[in-house]
């Protein structure tokens, strides 16, 4: 193997490690003392702003009518394969909604294009980041997990209204 | 032979030909909704508009013959501004449901909604609204927002099966479509209207809703509902059949295909009653064992009766590898001369159109390939007499239910000393069976059938089995297929495990002398096309997507038929 050359040599401050030790110190302390951005988590949670990207969730419309119409663009896009949707007909004026939809979000990137293919604004990226499991099968949510009051998703959809 | 110029090509044309058909036949297809090979001109959608030269107006390709030496431009700059122009106005009433619409996927207004319009709507006023969700008839339902006019599906009704059922009413913007007071569409084709249908107006009351088209994988294979043999595509989702339709053959069934074999001849592949595993009886209960197990048990047992008290039924409905390789075990490896099938026929089936009187698949198929009594054998109404008496001791069927045919024998089938049943589903007959194999369904196996005129035709397997890979087996592959892991709920299905009847034939042999050994059903077919002279000189390869029509012997098998 070819020996391989310093850029510089070393003179004899950098030698002993000093200052650089003292710098590093330094910057410590001024840390130490200035404003705290850590929380106590989970006693603090951390609300983010509706421009994150959480778990994916159903919009409930407020007449209790869930928005989702089944039409599977969320699963074809999905990158991941997450998304399963089987649909059914009602007699409401939409045709179809969802008899079953389940996202399995240990498959889930979270990369919002579920979101951003829905035609009926019905799934959106909600603030929730919490999501552990100790089985396979607990990550896969059913409509049960996924359908959420159009209220909790304010933030969200004001800001996809401003910027999408 | 004559020729014009499409778009600065010169293309050959036969005489009478309209420029869609030809362009169409050299491979360039310009746009159309209205028109369709089989059905009459009506010229209404203008979708097909094309530019000639020295001609000032724009004239509709589907309607215009192609004459010696004319110009023709399908995608000039005047050519596309004007179809730009229709599609504009065919968007106007149209309603933005493609999420709800279950054509979305394979809806000609779509693709050329993305191809050849501006993408925006300049229309602001209502849109107008018709009837939606009217059931025309029982099989299909009809959603009068969609309907683009185009009259397809009243043409269909009209010139093809000759039941005019369905009519335009109303004019203008306010053109729907119903059928005559107080009748309803129940023609037994009724459902390639659907087929046809440009847009998502008729849907297909069976499978609306079931899944959005992309994510089925398709498989070309034969209809089983029939003699006739119409070419099918087998749509299958998860391991599951959602829809079968119909795929085009000149010589068989042009486009189409009838309802009952679309309906109903794919269900019991899905079906809870499904035969899973080889099962014998202990007890007086059939328990699932192991294929050896079973395997060991039923040959001791063929092996305790003597070939004159035995009979053997074939099917119809198996492929004729399946009869081959049953009449071979029947004759050479047990011996028994007693081999013959039941022939299913309804002589109020059949018409003109398509629909054969003779319900099974494969009749022919099971003739040539021997499945009839030796000389001093019993036929089957020798086996069903030989059941009732008592002179037939053991009994072997293969793929079909015997006490549906002869309801009679329900007193005589529990004292056969064997009787062994390789059926896919469980049924009547195999309630009283000692052994039960499970048999793969059409929908399953490699194999062939022959139609009612001699047609050899191919069949292929759409679903997996514990027996076959859909990738190493050359199914086709849908995305969720081909990403799909054991941990995905979509992508495990439910595989069967069953074999295809040849196969479970050739591994009952290698318990006896005879042995029938082969790999495939291709090689199967290979030593059939060796020793059947009517299938001399065939293989997979040469019958192809098509078919081939039998030749040798043909006329001496159709008189017995």
């Amino acid at each position: 193997m070819a020996e391989k050359k310093r850029l510089k040599d070393l003179t004899f401050w950098d030698k002993i490690y000093i200052p650089a030790i003292l710098n590093g110190l330094a910057l410590t302390f001024k840390n130490l003392l200035g404003p705290k951005f850590t929380l106590k988590y989970p006693e603090e949670k951390f609300i983010p702003s509706g421009s994150y990207r959480g778990s994916p969730v159903l919009v409930v419309e407020k007449n209790g009518v869930e928005r989702c119409v089944a039409c599977g663009l969320c699963s074809r896009v999905c990158p991941a394969l997450a998304i399963e949707v089987q649909a059914a007909e009602t007699e409401n004026e939409k045709e179809r909604y969802p008899e079953k939809f389940e996202i399995n979000m240990l498959r889930c990137i979270y990369c919002g294009f579920c979101e951003e293919v829905c035609p009926e604004e019905a799934i959106l990226m909600s603030k929730e980041y919490e999501l552990a499991f100790d089985n396979r099968e607990d990550g896969i949510y059913g409509k049960d997990k996924l359908l959420k009051p159009v209220e909790e998703l304010k933030d969200r959809i004001e800001f996809l209204r401003r910027y999408k | 032979m004559s020729t014009f110029t499409l778009n600065d090509e010169e293309i050959e044309f036969k005489p009478g030909q309209t420029i869609i058909e030809a362009a169409k036949d050299n491979g360039t297809t310009i746009p159309h909704f209205c028109w369709h090979p089989k059905l009459s001109i009506s010229g209404n959608c203008r979708v097909c508009l094309v530019e000639l030269e020295n001609i000032p107006k724009l004239v509709i390709a589907c309607s215009t013959q192609a004459t010696e030496g004319m110009v023709v431009y399908s995608e000039s700059e005047k050519t596309l501004e004007a179809r730009n122009a229709v599609m504009e106005f065919l968007l106007i009433n149209h309603p933005l449901d493609c999420p709800i619409c279950d054509e979305a996927g394979e809806c000609k207004l779509q693709d050329y909604a993305y191809k050849h319009s501006i993408g925006e709507s300049r229309y602001v006023e209502e849109k107008t609204h018709k009837d939606k969700r009217v059931q025309l008839g029982p099989r299909v339902m009809f959603d009068g927002d969609r309907c683009i006019s185009c009259s397809l599906c009243i043409r269909f009704c009209d010139e093809i099966v000759g039941e005019p059922e369905l009519t335009f009413i109303k004019r203008g913007n306010g053109v729907t479509i119903s059928t005559f007071p107080g009748k309803q569409m129940e023609n037994k084709y009724s459902l390639n209207t659907v087929d046809i249908c440009p847009v998502g107006a008729l849907t297909n009351t069976d499978f609306r809703f079931k899944t959005r088209v992309w994510d089925l994988s398709s498989n070309p294979s034969i209809c089983t509902g029939c003699s006739r043999g119409c070419n099918i595509d087998v749509w299958v989702i998860n391991n599951e059949i959602k829809r079968l339709t119909p795929s085009f053959n000149k010589e068989v069934n042009s486009y189409w295909m009838c309802d009952d074999g679309r309906l109903n001849t794919f269900k019991h592949v899905n079906a809870k009653d499904r035969v899973d595993g080889a099962h014998l009886r202990k007890d007086g209960q059939l328990i699932k064992v192991s294929w050896d197990e079973a395997f060991a048990n039923a040959s001791s047992e063929l092996k305790n009766i003597t070939n004159k008290e035995i009979a053997f039924i074939g099917s119809a409905f198996s492929t004729c590898e399946d009869n081959y390789l049953f009449t071979k075990f029947a004759k050479d490896v047990i011996g028994c001369k007693n081999i013959d099938f039941i022939r299913h026929t309804n002589p109020d089936f059949g018409d003109e159109l398509l629909r054969q009187n003779d319900l099974t698949p494969n009749t022919m198929g099971a003739e040539l390939t021997g499945v009839s009594p030796k000389q001093g054998g019993l036929n089957l109404d020798g086996i069903v007499q030989g059941i009732k008496s008592g002179k037939i001791k053991g009994l072997f069927i293969m793929e079909d239910d015997l006490l549906e045919a002869y309801p009679e024998l329900e007193k005589s089938l529990p004292s056969l000393e064997l009787l062994i049943v390789l059926s896919s589903n469980f049924n009547k007959t195999t309630a009283f069976a000692d052994f039960v194999f499970p048999a793969a369904t059409f929908a399953e196996k490699n194999g062939t059938f022959i139609n009612f005129n001699g047609r050899v035709q191919r069949i292929k397997p759409a679903v997996e089995t514990t027996d076959l890979d859909r990738s190493l087996d050359g199914m086709a592959m849908s995305r969720l297929d081909k990403f799909g892991t054991s941990f995905d709920r979509w992508a495990i299905g439910n595989k069967h495990d069953a074999r295809a009847s040849w196969k479970i034939i050739s591994g009952l042999s290698v318990l006896f002398d005879k042995k029938l050994k082969y790999k495939m059903s291709e090689n199967v077919f290979d030593d059939m096309s060796k020793s059947i002279d009517a299938f001399k000189g065939l293989d997979y390869d040469i019958i192809g997507k098509k078919g081939v029509l039998l030749k040798d012997k043909l006329n001496e098998v159709t008189q017995t038929v």
